[in-house]
């Protein structure tokens, strides 16, 4: 029986639990979340292989320390896009991975990061302790944002040792012996160069050789400071030329624009022997000895990019990640601060250096070299090692040095042009008006 | 009118109160995020600092974005080319399924499948198989002596890949709205069919077609506002690619806002995606009558 007198208590009973749906949505909303907690540091990092050392380093820092660090683990493709949001909220990480440069160049220009450059020079234990070339890497205007967290990853061109030496070859040391490799593998129906042209920031590393060796490392370093009149330098010109030639000449094959890097199309292609040669950054080395270890113990070998007959650039300069780097939300102070601190300065140590030796890394720290030996694949830490110490410059990863809003439709242009809906001139232009 | 009002709740009718917590929801998570976007469409925001206000601007850019008219050719050659593929397909599927058949529920619990799976999966494991190298279309490329399998490398290639992937998704789901029509038609009417002489396909395009019109109406709206807000298939397959050959209106939309943060403009994309979607669906419903439906069945 429905009685009358029930009814307002229902409406009652309605309206309040409306209220408080309501109310915990709106101050879920407003909440300071876990960024604003004042006894625990928030640090994200970027989730892949090496994150385990995170882990151990922060485990070791919670014992001894009264602010506890909470680690939070994001998986990969998505990380800038996750943490860009988050920097615009409340729930903004304290401490957070990233690459650098145009990765930070924003929270930089809106005072949400702290500059670490004083802190870095006062103990010389902490600052010195970095390769300057890395550090300087990341920097902006010449300030320090971040602290070096990761090992080094210059980009590299990987071959099959076991293909080359059945077609009698060397790896190439100019640009013209690269196009003749190309015609001997093409003829014994190899796949000259593996190329994930689905994830198009792997066509960018050849772009980003092919450039520095054409008009050295100053050209990008103007574009990145802001001068997009150099994308009209004639070595960026040249260096769309040399790209699209390489296509034509079938240095790819013919099916690289959907072959993806992040499901393994490319890498896996390259362990089957069916291509000679694969442009990466060193993180394809130990991803190669986890997944395919028998190809990347018996096969796989490393050699610098090719220089470019007249071109300008040092062929000793690398292209790649310099590394990772931690950087501070400007929000953290006091007792927080100096805990942050203590917890940037464990990655100057000769226990971290270790740590990222015996994962496969190559440390960013000075005197690593000692360390080098307890590698697992101590040939490949050696030469990764004096390949970053000997290079001129390191020259940010294009995709990372500039700001979002550029990199997007450059990524774009690049897939145009390596898929022929662009020829050089036309890239020029569309770089130009970026 | 008093009378009326007071006299509504003794009718056991709930009150006003009772959809307080459906129209706080809508208002939370609909009205508001989009009265929101229309606000954010008017300014200069990059997610960081307070946006700016810049008036028209977002929206003249609009206009004269040759990505933004690229996107809404390809979501409209993409809407058109979905409902002209999916539909044959779907409504003689669902008749089929409809029927009696030996057999038939086996089917159509096969044919059911690739629904219940979330369709970032589905569009990861089309990925895979489309891979040039290891994939399927490989051997596929093989068997036909094809100088290449670069389906996804080529913009065309890719833009086949979108439409068939997301018609082998949803075709099920319109199957089902079909087989639904199809069973409500009275068996009455293709009895008498039957005696004045008429068979299979004639019963097919004399009964069952004109019987199905407002499933049709419902399938086709569904398909399209659907085909205009394609993107997760897009993201994980082709990601926009190769170049802009398949970066429809949301996945432009995506890659103002998050990866070139330009939310600002990305706003005005959403908004006019809204605008355009809505007004189609209007459109459609008011070109085919489906706001004056009535029951088609037979004597009701």
């Amino acid at each position: 029986m429905r009685s009358p007198n029930l009814r307002p208590r229902l409406r009652f009973l309605a309206v309040s639990a409306a209220c408080t749906v309501a109310a915990t949505t709106l101050a879920a909303c407003g909440s300071d979340g876990p960024g604003g907690s004042s006894d625990s540091l928030e640090v994200w990092v970027y989730q892949d292989g090496s994150t385990t050392i995170q882990q151990d380093f922060v485990d070791q820092f919670n014992e001894n320390s009264d602010i506890k660090v909470n680690l939070t683990e994001i998986p990969g493709d998505n990380y800038q896009d996750r943490m860009r949001t988050a920097m615009g909220s409340p729930n903004a990480p304290d401490i957070f991975f990233n690459w650098g440069g145009g990765s930070i160049s924003d929270f930089v220009e809106e005072d949400m990061l702290i500059d670490l450059t004083d802190t870095l020079a006062e103990d010389p234990e902490f600052g010195d302790a970095f390769l300057p070339t890395i550090l300087d890497s990341g920097a902006i205007d010449g300030r320090h944002y971040g602290v070096p967290m990761r090992g080094v990853q210059p980009v590299i061109l990987f071959y099959n040792q076991t293909l080359f030496d059945e077609a009698g070859v060397t790896p190439p040391t100019t640009l013209d012996e690269l196009l003749t490799l190309v015609d001997t593998f093409a003829d014994r129906d190899v796949t000259p160069a593996v190329l994930a042209g689905g994830d198009p920031w792997t066509e960018l590393m050849w772009l980003e050789y092919l450039l520095d060796r054409q008009g050295g490392s100053e050209i990008f370093e103007r574009i990145r400071n802001g001068d997009s009149s150099a994308w009209g330098e004639p070595a960026v010109l040249a260096a769309a030329e040399h790209a699209a030639h390489l296509v034509d000449a079938g240095a790819f094959g013919n099916n690289f624009r959907s072959v993806s890097y992040t499901t393994d199309g490319a890498s896996t292609f390259f362990a089957q022997g069916e291509a000679a040669m694969h442009l990466m950054g060193s993180w394809e080395f130990p991803n190669q000895l986890s997944n395919q270890p028998d190809f990347a113990e018996n096969d796989l070998a490393w050699a610098t990019f090719p220089s470019i007959e007249g071109g300008t650039g040092d062929p000793a300069a690398l292209v790649g990640n310099p590394t990772n780097y931690w950087s501070v939300n400007s929000n953290v102070e006091g007792e927080k601060w100096d805990a942050a601190v203590e917890f940037l300065k464990l990655h100057a140590s000769d226990e971290y250096a270790a740590a990222l030796i015996s994962n496969g890394d190559i440390p960013t720290t000075a005197d690593a070299e000692s360390l080098l030996d307890d590698a697992p694949t101590p040939d490949y830490a050696r030469f990764q090692y004096e390949l970053v110490r000997d290079a001129p410059s390191f020259t940010l990863s294009w995709d990372q040095a500039l700001t979002a809003d550029q990199a997007t439709p450059m990524l774009d242009n690049i897939e145009k042009l390596f898929s022929g809906q662009l020829d050089a001139e036309q890239f020029v232009e569309a770089m130009q008006n970026l | 009118m008093k009378r009326e009002t007071t006299h509504t709740p003794r009718a056991g009718r709930p009150g006003i109160a009772w959809a307080l917590p459906a129209v706080l929801f809508f208002f939370l998570f609909a009205a508001a995020p989009m009265g929101i976007v229309g606000y954010l469409s008017f300014t200069d925001w990059d997610g960081l600092s307070d946006p700016s206000w810049t008036g028209m601007d977002n929206w003249s850019r609009l206009w004269n974005d040759d990505g933004m008219r690229n996107a809404i050719w390809l979501s409209l050659l993409l809407t058109a080319l979905t409902w002209l593929t999916q539909t044959p397909i779907v409504l003689l599927l669902g008749v089929w399924a409809a029927g009696r058949q030996r057999n038939r529920a086996v089917l159509s619990a096969i044919f059911f499948l690739p629904l219940l799976a979330s369709s970032v999966a589905l569009a990861l494991l089309w990925r895979t198989i489309f891979d040039p190298n290891l994939g399927l279309s490989a051997d596929v490329a093989d068997w036909f002596d094809l100088d290449n399998a670069d389906l996804l490398g080529s913009p065309t290639g890719a833009f086949a890949a979108i439409l068939f992937v997301t018609g082998w998704q949803f075709v099920p789901f319109h199957t089902l709205i079909y087989q639904g029509g199809a069973r409500q038609i009275p068996q009455s009417l293709y009895d008498a069919a039957a005696i004045d002489g008429a068979g299979t396909v004639r019963q097919f395009f004399h009964i069952t077609l004109p019987q199905l019109r407002n499933t049709i109406v419902t399938s086709t709206v569904l398909m399209v506002v659907g085909a205009l807000t394609y993107f997760d298939t897009v993201l994980i397959l082709t990601r926009g690619g190769p170049g802009d050959s398949t970066s429809i209106v949301p996945y432009l939309m995506y890659e103002t806002g998050f990866k070139a943060f330009d939310l600002g403009y990305a706003s005005a994309v959403a908004a006019a995606l809204v605008i355009v979607a809505t007004g189609t669906s209007l459109l459609l419903v008011r070109l085919t009558g489906f706001n004056r439906m009535r029951s088609t069945r037979e004597g009701m």
